[in-house]
């Protein structure tokens, strides 16, 4: 199947001689969503920037549906919708005048309908009437959401959507991802918050100054880079590591009343068993078992790490 | 053609102009009122008829010009000024239009508030003086022709300027000046050939002339060559938005 969006080779110097990104490769399948992550200034911005239309890019192309974000820029940019990642609103207009604004300037014909529909997904119905600059910041980033999704696009850019952003909208917004992505909206969002995108993603990208040095599978990644850790509460404290246990890779904590084990997510549950095992041949007693499984927050500061 | 984006721009470009309609219509009003006043019925009523007009009258297209230049570059500028500046431009440089129904969704509106001012003076001048219109087909093209022109103008300015100061520096500094030395109070020929000679470089000169002769049939320089130097400014501009355009100067990193 054609990808819905095609990045290839793409390269952006900032006037001033800043590489904002290099040689980045990417393709996206209609329908999932894809989780950018990156620390600040990693270029997340810029590359949403540039397949929007907004900042030029140095090298590279960008292909929209198939088609060529420069060379048949009204075709691409009528699939896509953005967010951006700074509230930039109109004062003065009514909440349905902006909205409605945003549909005509994206060459829809004129929808009410559709307009209302979107209002009430994001409970603005009963402010259409007011004035932006009325509405708190949640509200203004709610009218953003509205203004991207009032013309349908098949693609939706949201650059942090949920910075500054209580929890009910954080939910709603949610929400309506996962619905938009039934319809078969393709949404490829930024954040900070790395639990968000275990959470919602399908496929995760890391950009880091300028490099998209991985794009993976949600589970995938958790499987390959997720550490997993056993903790084995103990009756009687031990002051070393038995020699019988010895060979598992068996660490001791908490004053020797807990015995810790590391191991990878994907290798199953045999480091487990083995401990387990040794533990009762040498008589050893215990109360309680813990496993945690490390996060992607976790993977991703493993990774910023090995790379830095 | 983008038709929906570029009704959608007019219409959200004119719909500022509504919501402050009072201050928009009024002031020039006045200010014109004052003008009739003063150069009219104080000033006037020791002047000499120019080339037969009473000097009342005569004053009128440089009245209507006057406004027509400073209200489509300070409307067109502040038009695309002010998303730039609060950063709404984003969505209009996402949006599958091109560049020329992003020109005529602003500069269209803008030109007709100044256009629809130039038209309300006037009618207010009639109350002051007689005026008389013998070409009105001109006239209305010159009134078109000037508002396009100088809103497109303002358009330049408006994504050139990167603070305020700027905005208003080029109608203060340049404009104004060119228009109160541009014929619009008296006849070029009133002045000493030397001078006559400067004022025909500034380029207003050939702008109120022309108007003025769509009202009596008189002017300071021929119809064709009032007409040939708009078209000239006119094809500048439209040069330069051009330019701006192919290079996202200002607009696009
Ligand atoms: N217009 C510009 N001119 C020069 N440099 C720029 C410009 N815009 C961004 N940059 C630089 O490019 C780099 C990438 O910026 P970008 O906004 O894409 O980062 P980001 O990943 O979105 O960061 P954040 O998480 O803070 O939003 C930064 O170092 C930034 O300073
Ligand atoms: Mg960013």
């Amino acid at each position: 199947m054609q990808p819905i969006l095609r990045v290839e080779n793409l390269s952006k110097v900032y006037e001033g001689g800043f590489t904002a990104l290099r040689d980045v490769n990417l393709e996206l399948r209609q329908g999932e969503i894809f989780a950018l992550l990156g620390p600040n200034g990693a270029g997340k911005t810029t590359l949403i920037s540039i397949i929007c239309g907004l900042v030029n890019p140095s090298a590279g192309k960008v292909e929209v549906a198939g088609h060529d974000i420069i060379a048949d820029y009204r075709a691409a940019r009528a699939q896509i919708g953005l967010v951006p990642q700074e509230l930039k609103t109109d004062s003065f207009e009514t909440v349905w005048a902006t909205v409605s604004f945003s549909r005509g300037l994206f060459g829809k014909k004129r929808n009410d309908a559709h307009i209302e529909r979107v209002l009430k997904e994001l409970s603005l119905w009963d402010k259409k009437d007011n004035k932006i600059m009325t509405l708190s910041g949640g509200m203004k980033r709610r009218v953003l959401i509205a203004k991207a999704l009032s013309h349908e696009p098949r693609v939706l850019f949201l650059d942090e959507p949920t910075a500054g952003v209580d929890v009910e909208l954080r939910r709603d917004m949610w929400r309506l991802v996962r619905q938009l992505r039934e319809d078969g909206v393709t949404i490829i969002l930024t954040t900070h918050y790395l639990e968000e995108a275990e959470e919602m993603a399908d496929r995760i990208g890391v950009i880091r100054k300028g490099d998209l040095m991985l794009v993976e599978e949600k589970t995938a990644l958790m499987r390959q880079f997720g550490q997993k850790r056993l903790t084995i509460h103990l009756n009687a404290p031990l002051s070393a590591i038995p020699a019988a246990l010895g060979g598992h890779g068996l660490a001791l904590g908490a004053d020797g009343r807990d015995l810790v084990l590391s191991y990878a997510t994907g290798a199953g549950e045999a480091p487990v068993s083995n401990v387990l095992r040794g533990l009762a041949m040498a008589g050893i007693a215990y109360n309680d078992l813990e496993t945690h499984q490390s996060s992607l927050e976790d993977i991703f500061v493993e990774l910023m790490r090995e790379h830095a | 053609m983008n038709l929906h984006a570029i009704k959608a721009i007019y219409l959200f470009e004119m719909a500022r102009t509504w919501r402050t309609l009072l201050q928009s219509v009024v002031s020039p009003v006045i200010s014109t009122a004052l003008y009739f006043i003063v150069f009219g019925s104080a000033i006037g009523g020791h002047m000499a008829p120019i080339d037969g007009v009473e000097y009342g009258a005569f004053i009128v297209p440089g009245l209507i010009m006057l406004t027509l230049l400073t209200q489509s570059i300070s409307n067109a500028s502040f038009g695309i000024y002010f998303p730039r500046f609060i950063g709404t431009i984003y969505e209009v440089l996402s949006a599958p239009i091109s560049y020329v129904e992003i020109v005529i969704g602003y500069v269209g509106a803008a030109a007709t508030k100044s256009m629809m001012l130039g038209l309300i003076i006037l009618a207010t001048s009639t109350f002051f003086v007689n005026v008389r219109v013998d070409h009105p087909v001109w006239m209305l093209g010159f009134l078109v022709l000037t508002a396009v022109t100088f809103s497109l103008f303002g358009f330049i300015i408006g994504i050139w300027a990167d603070n305020f100061e700027k905005l208003q520096m080029i109608p203060l500094l340049v404009v104004t000046p060119l228009t109160f030395l541009g014929g619009s109070f008296y006849s070029i020929d009133m002045l000493p050939p030397f001078w006559r000679s400067v004022t025909l470089f500034n380029p207003v000169v050939y702008l109120v002339s022309g108007f003025r002769w769509s009202f009596f049939g008189v002017s300071d320089v021929h119809i064709a060559v009032s007409l040939g130097m708009t078209l000239v400014f006119l094809a500048a501009c439209l040069v330069a938005v051009w330019w701006i355009f192919k290079t996202g100067y200002r607009l696009k990193s």
